[in-house]
C-alpha cells in the first residue's frame, strides 16, 4: 500500500525526538482521527537551523513528518512558510488516497510552529 | 527471515487434503451438477457428498444446507431473506452493535427500507446481555441475529441462551458462526439456532465458498433470481470444486476439536500474558470467554497501523482495528462499542493464532512486539515518559 520512499521514512525516520528549548512548537491533529503531530523548530537569523518531530499515528503520518523535517531544515522562515501538505506528499512520491487528508498534516504542524515562534519573538 | 502468520481470523492457509479433494472437480468431474447425463451425475454426487459432510459436522440434515459464495452472502441471505419472508408478520429485527458488517449493514439497509432495527449494546467485554434481548423483543419482532464469536475481539456470545429466548417467543434466531467453526462443536438438532452462517476459508478451506444452515420449515426468500439450485434460495451453477473443498475442510475442522482448542488456548494465553507484561498494554475482549486463537490488545501511545507495519517488517503478520487500516476515519465499531476511548481503539492490534503456530514463535513475537512498542513510543507525540 505504501511506496518504498514512504516505507523508508517510516522505518528510518529523520529528525525524530523532542527538542530542548525550541524556538517554536506546533501541534496538529486529534485523537479522534488517530494522528497527532508535533513539530519543534530552532530558529536563528530567520533560518530554521534545526527541526524535530514527534508523531502518534499511522505509517503515512510518521513518514510525512519525517520527510517534512528534511524539506525544512536550513530553509528561511519565508521559504518554510510556503511549504504545503501537498508538497510533503509529493516529496514522498505520493500517499494512498485515504491518507491524504487525515495523515498528511505535517506542513500544518510546521506552520503552527512558525506562528508560535513569531508570537514568542513579538512578545520578547 | 522467518515469517509468522498471526492473521488466521482474516483467512487460513488451505490444507493439502482439501486441495487433493478439490482437484478432480477441476479436471475429471467438470459436468454441471444439474445435467442429467453421467458427467452431470458425477458432479452431482460430489455436491451431495459435500452437503452430507457439512450436515454431519453441524448435526443437521443435508437438506438444511444452502451453499453460498461465503460468509458475507450467507449472512445477507439469512438477514434479508428472513426479513423478506416474514415482513407480513412483523417488521422488527434485533441484532447487536458488534456484528460483522455483513449483518450490521444488511440490518441498516432494512432499517432504511421499512423495518425497525434494534442494535443491542454490549458490555466492556463485548457480550450481549440476554436480559437486553428479552426487553427488546416485541410482538413485531421477526428475527434476531447475534454472532457466535466476534471476528475482532474473539468474544463468545451466550448463543444458547439467546436462542432459547427467541424460541420461547417464536422468533427466528440466526447466528454468524464464521469465526467459530472448528473451535467449538455444533449440534444443531439440539441447539436453538434456526440459521447459521459459515465460510470455508476460515477453517483451512478455499475462499469464495460458504454455507447457510436453514432449519427445516424456516421461511426465507431468495435474494437473487435464476435457476433452481440450492432450493432456489441461491440460484446459479454451483462452485463445485469450492463446495467439495468446503466439505472436506469442515470434516477435518470438526475432528479433535477439544484437543486443537486446548493447544490454541495454551498458545493464546501465553501470548496474552507475554504482551500484558509490557507497560500499558491492555487486553480487548473477554479474558476467558473468547475464541481459542484470538488475541486483541491495545498499546497506549502507539497507533495500530504503525505497529502492524513494523511487525510486518519483522515477518509477523497481524491486523488492526485502527481507522488507518480500514480507510475509514473512525476506528472499528466493535472496539468503540466496548466503550474504549479513541486512543485505545486506534492502538489495537489483533493476532489470531492457528494450527501451524508454535511456542517458539510466541516467544519471538513477544520480544519483537516489546522492541517495536518501545521504538514507536519514543517517537510518539502523546507518550509521557
Amino acid at each position: 500500500m505504501y511506496n518504498e520512499k514512504v516505507m523508508d521514512h517510516f522505518q528510518n525516520p529523520r529528525n525524530v525526538g523532542e527538542m530542548d528549548n525550541p524556538s517554536g512548537v506546533g501541534e496538529v491533529g486529534n485523537m479522534k482521527c488517530g494522528d497527532i503531530m508535533k513539530i519543534y523548530i530552532q530558529v536563528k537569523d530567520d533560518v530554521i537551523e534545526d527541526i524535530k518531530f514527534l508523531t502518534f499515528g499511522c505509517g503515512a503520518a510518521i513518514a510525512s513528518s519525517s520527510v517534512l523535517t528534511e524539506l525544512v531544515k536550513g530553509k528561511t522562515l519565508e521559504e518554510a512558510e510556503a511549504i504545503t501538505n501537498k508538497q510533503v506528499a509529493d516529496e514522498l512520491d505520493g500517499l494512498p488516497e485515504a491518507k491524504l487528508h487525515c495523515s498528511n498534516l505535517a506542513a500544518d504542524a510546521l506552520q503552527n510552529a512558525i506562528k508560535d515562534y513569531k508570537e514568542k519573538a513579538a512578545s520578547n | 527471515m522467518e515469517r509468522i502468520y498471526l492473521d488466521h481470523g482474516a483467512t487460513t492457509p488451505m490444507k493439502e487434503e482439501v486441495l487433493e479433494a478439490m482437484l478432480p472437480y477441476f479436471k475429471n468431474y467438470f459436468g454441471n451438477p444439474s445435467s442429467l447425463h453421467l458427467y452431470g451425475r458425477e458432479s452431482k454426487q460430489g455436491l451431495d457428498q459435500a452437503r452430507q459432510k457439512v450436515a454431519e459436522a453441524l448435526g443437521a440434515d443435508p437438506g438444511e444446507i444452502i451453499f453460498t459464495s461465503g460468509g458475507t452472502e450467507a449472512n445477507n441471505l439469512a438477514v434479508q431473506g428472513a426479513a423478506k419472508a416474514k415482513a407480513s408478520k412483523g417488521r422488527h429485527i434485533i441484532t447487536s452493535s458488534v456484528e460483522h458488517h455483513a449483518v450490521l449493514d444488511a440490518a441498516h439497509y432494512l432499517g432504511e427500507n421499512g423495518f425497525e432495527v434494534t442494535f443491542l449494546p454490549v458490555d466492556k467485554y463485548g457480550r450481549v446481555d440476554p436480559e437486553d434481548l428479552k426487553n427488546a423483543l416485541t410482538d413485531q419482532t421477526i428475527l434476531v441475529s447475534i454472532m457466535t464469536a466476534n471476528n475482532e475481539i474473539g468474544t463468545l456470545q451466550p448463543v444458547e441462551e439467546l436462542g432459547h429466548i427467541c424460541r420461547e417467543s417464536g422468533v427466528y434466531f440466526h447466528t454468524d458462526a464464521v469465526q467459530a467453526i472448528g473451535h467449538m462443536p455444533f449440534n444443531l438438532k439440539e441447539q436453538p439456532i434456526d440459521m447459521l452462517s459459515l465460510s470455508a476459508h476460515k477453517f483451512y478451506g478455499p475462499k469464495g465458498v460458504g454455507a447457510l444452515y436453514v432449519r427445516n420449515k424456516t421461511p426465507i426468500k431468495q435474494l437473487i433470481f435464476g435457476g433452481g439450485q440450492e432450493k432456489k434460495l441461491r440460484p446459479g451453477t454451483e462452485n463445485l470444486s469450492g463446495i467439495v473443498g468446503l466439505g472436506r475442510a469442515i470434516e477435518l475442522a470438526c475432528q479433535n476439536i477439544e484437543e486443537k482448542k486446548q493447544k490454541l488456548t495454551r498458545l493464546r494465553d501465553k501470548l496474552i500474558s507475554g504482551l500484558l507484561e509490557i507497560d500499558e498494554v491492555i487486553l480487548n475482549g473477554h479474558p476467558t470467554e473468547r475464541l481459542p486463537g484470538n488475541v486483541n490488545v491495545s498499546t497506549l501511545y502507539v497507533e495500530g497501523e504503525s505497529l502492524l507495519l513494523s511487525l510486518d517488517l519483522k515477518g509477523i503478520a497481524a491486523s488492526s482495528g485502527s481507522a488507518c487500516t480500514s480507510g475509514a476515519l473512525e476506528p472499528s465499531h466493535v472496539l468503540m462499542a466496548l466503550g474504549l476511548d479513541h486512543q485505545t481503539a486506534h492502538g489495537s492490534l489483533r493476532l489470531t493464532l492457528g494450527e501451524s503456530n508454535t511456542e517458539e514463535q510466541i516467544d519471538y513475537v513477544v520480544e519483537v512486539f516489546q522492541e517495536t512498542v518501545e521504538r514507536l513510543r519514543k517517537m510518539s507525540s502523546v507518550f509521557k515518559k
